[in-house]
């Protein structure tokens, strides 16, 4: 029997008005400035949605996005699989782990912008560790010039940067597995791949599912470390969706433009986040039954 | 048949084996019997060869196998906890030992059906194991075990986290479950009511040591060590210190000595050499009785024969069909258990008595049996 309590509203309101604060009113400024045209004075004239026809139709929209979804692909081919590796390899007992974990959190702690100045300097051939040895071992590394190089950079820094969010969740989904099904395994004859794919993929699938959904959307929302490192260049070869709309809405201040493209990126973000969720939960469709037992 | 020689290992620095010896047959129900951290799981894990033992032989069929990883031994464990692979299903988790085994689709098939039938899984084989109850989920790692036809099955305190009712339900359907298999079963367990339950033989586990080992029955009948005796008692084994002069037998302490044919019966064998040694002497709670006119086999036992026990009653626990009382003798806290419902106040003081048939004599120093006075079960 259902008992109605609207005292329940009290509790979620406070929640609700931070909610409205910080997300909902300033999405819903972004909707008004996407369906008008200003040319200042304060001054606003409806175009419907002229805006979105327009971003939807550019080029430059559409070589933007798949620079994007180019980048979050490779990111996450990368850092899943060796996030992974790396928990897998690490050790589950004595002072060993607390040094690992403290190693791994590091990366981690560095504020985004320092990162990109990290490598921003680092891969500088006059000056920097990377690219002056890479130079002198007579390899021709340059990523303000090479397309390749830059996004080599770019995804060997985030790389470096975050996957220790994976091993560290993945770490947080392994430790819990009690020493006795790794027995059990060993008593069944079980290899090391059954070990893998039947005792520690069951017990991590949850953990990881949560470390695909962040690195994804962290990955397509870009923005501080490309523009800190390459800035978008050489040319446009790494101008994501993200630094593609600030050079749109700040450098030359179209703001309905601007407007109408954050708003089809965010309904992209939600639409492949939620396709991820989607194939993650039916691949194992017990998933919550599960939950409710252990 | 498995042969435990002289096993011992250390762990952390302290002994969790000590020299062990012990022959397992096929086809017996070995159960090892002993509290937390007695050495059980230990001793078990030794024999799967998880771990290697320090010092020790340890053959099967006349073969070493200490060196032997645990993959190619022939063996299969069931734990207290309910492991199963979580994302497949119950057919595959029996199947899964067949398919490492690289066994023929249809014999996997067979294998599983029976298993299944068996243990009463055929309605559940498509469920994955969290959608099944905790004594599903242990049937479901039972039937692994079964299918395997391992010449080796260690069942580690299988039972001990299903509630009461389907414990007793899978303890009676156990023993003949694996008895087909003509393998050397190895069953651990903390209770000494689930031995006797199961029967076969029983080794007495302690502090790593190994107490005593033999026919079940014969163990808890005809213990060789207070220790075994302790550890195959349950509730909890009374015992109390005796002095031994020229008066004759008495308890520690107590001023007026046991009647003439008490102590002619409690110690008429006992060596002279070792008169006036300190010795300890142990009952049972079920061999406490209220009255002195107990007729045994329809005789009626004079007074006179019997141990007299006063003692001041702590607090009586009533089952229904039987009371524990709880009360004080000697300074010792000792426990009777009588038929039928007797609800003594607390501080009351009560008398019970004995037959020293029914009673045990260990020497205090070394704990073991003064004589044999073959337990009247």
């Amino acid at each position: 029997m259902k008992v109605q309590n609207n005292k329940a509203w009290l509790m979620v309101l406070p929640m609700l008005l931070l909610v409205a604060v910080s997300a909902i009113i300033p999405l819903m400024t972004v909707v008004n400035y996407s369906v008008q045209d200003t040319f200042g004075n304060n001054e606003f004239f409806w175009v419907g949605t002229e805006w979105f026809q327009e971003v939807l139709a550019s080029e430059r929209f559409h070589n933007a996005l798949q620079r994007t979804l180019l980048f979050s692909a490779l990111i996450l081919a990368i850092e899943i699989p060796l996030g992974i590796a790396i928990a897998l390899a690490m050790p589950r007992r004595g002072i060993a782990v607390s040094f690992c974990l403290v190693l791994m959190a590091l990366p981690l702690l560095i504020p985004w912008n320092v990162v990109g100045t990290i490598w921003q300097v680092f891969g500088r051939v006059d000056i920097g560790l990377l690219g002056h040895g890479l130079a002198s071992l007579g390899i021709d590394y340059n990523y303000t010039q090479n397309t390749l190089d830059a996004w080599a950079t770019l995804i060997i820094m985030d790389v470096w940067h975050w996957t220790s969010l994976v091993v560290l969740l993945c770490y947080s989904g392994l430790v819990s597995i009690p020493e006795v099904y790794y027995q059990a395994a060993r008593i069944d004859g079980a290899s090391r791949w059954a070990i893998f794919r039947f005792i520690q993929l069951p017990k991590i699938k949850r953990v990881l599912l949560i470390a695909v959904l962040l690195r994804f959307m962290d990955s397509f929302m870009i923005y501080t470390e490309p523009f800190v490192v390459t800035g978008g260049g050489p040319g446009n070869s790494t101008t994501f969706l993200s630094i593609d709309l600030v050079q749109m809405a700040v450098g030359q201040f179209d703001l309905g433009p601007a407007a109408a493209m954050s708003l089809i990126y965010f309904l992209i973000i939600l639409l492949l986040s939620w396709v991820f969720y989607t194939v993650m939960t039916s691949l194992d469709n017990d998933a919550t039954s599960e939950q409710g037992r252990h | 048949m498995l042969r435990l020689a002289n096993i011992a290992r250390r762990v952390d620095s302290h002994n969790a084996l000590e020299d062990i010896s012990l022959e397992l047959k096929r086809g017996e129900l070995n159960i090892l019997l002993g509290p937390t951290l007695s050495g059980k799981t230990s001793l078990m894990r030794v024999m799967a060869g998880l771990d290697r033992p320090d010092s020790g032989e340890l053959t099967f069929d006349g073969e070493s196998v200490v060196g032997v990883p645990v993959q190619k031994r022939d063996l299969a464990m069931v734990y207290q906890q309910f492991i199963n692979y979580p994302s497949l299903s119950v057919y595959e988790n029996i199947a899964s030992p067949l398919r490492v085994a690289g066994l023929e689709r249809h014999e996997i098939e067979a294998r599983v059906a029976q298993a299944a039938q068996l243990l009463k899984l055929e309605p559940y084989l498509n469920r994955k194991p969290a959608n099944l109850s905790g004594g599903q989920q242990q049937r479901v790692a039972l039937a692994r075990a079964l299918v395997k036809r391992a010449s080796l099955v260690l069942l580690d305190e299988p039972l001990a986290n299903l509630d009461y009712k389907l414990r007793e339900e899978l303890r009676a359907e156990l023993p003949v479950l694996f008895a087909e298999l003509g393998a050397v079963l190895v069953y651990a367990t903390t209770e000494p009511s689930e031995a006797l339950v199961l029967g076969g033989k029983t080794a007495c586990l302690n502090r790593g040591r190994l107490e005593q080992f033999g026919p079940t029955l014969d163990l808890y009948r005809d213990p060789d060590t207070l220790m075994a005796a302790r550890l195959f008692s349950d509730p909890p084994l009374n015992s109390v210190a005796l002095n031994r002069d020229d008066g004759g037998l008495r308890f520690e302490g107590a001023e007026q000595a046991f009647p003439a044919a008490v102590t002619a019966e409690l110690v008429s064998e006992l060596p002279a050499t070792e008169a006036g040694s300190t010795l300890t002497l142990a009952v049972r709670g079920h061999h406490l009785r209220l009255g002195p006119d107990i007729s045994h086999a329809g005789e009626s036992v004079a007074c006179e024969s019997l141990i007299e026990i006063r003692g001041t009653v702590d607090v009586t626990e009533i089952t229904g069909s039987e009371s524990f009382v709880h009360f004080t003798f000697m300074g010792q806290p000792w426990v009777a258990l009588l038929d039928g419902i007797h609800a003594f106040p607390g501080g009351a003081s009560i008398t019970l008595y004995a037959r020293p048939h029914d009673c045990f004599l260990f020497h205090t120093q070394t704990g073991n049996r003064v004589r044999k006075l073959g337990g009247g079960e």
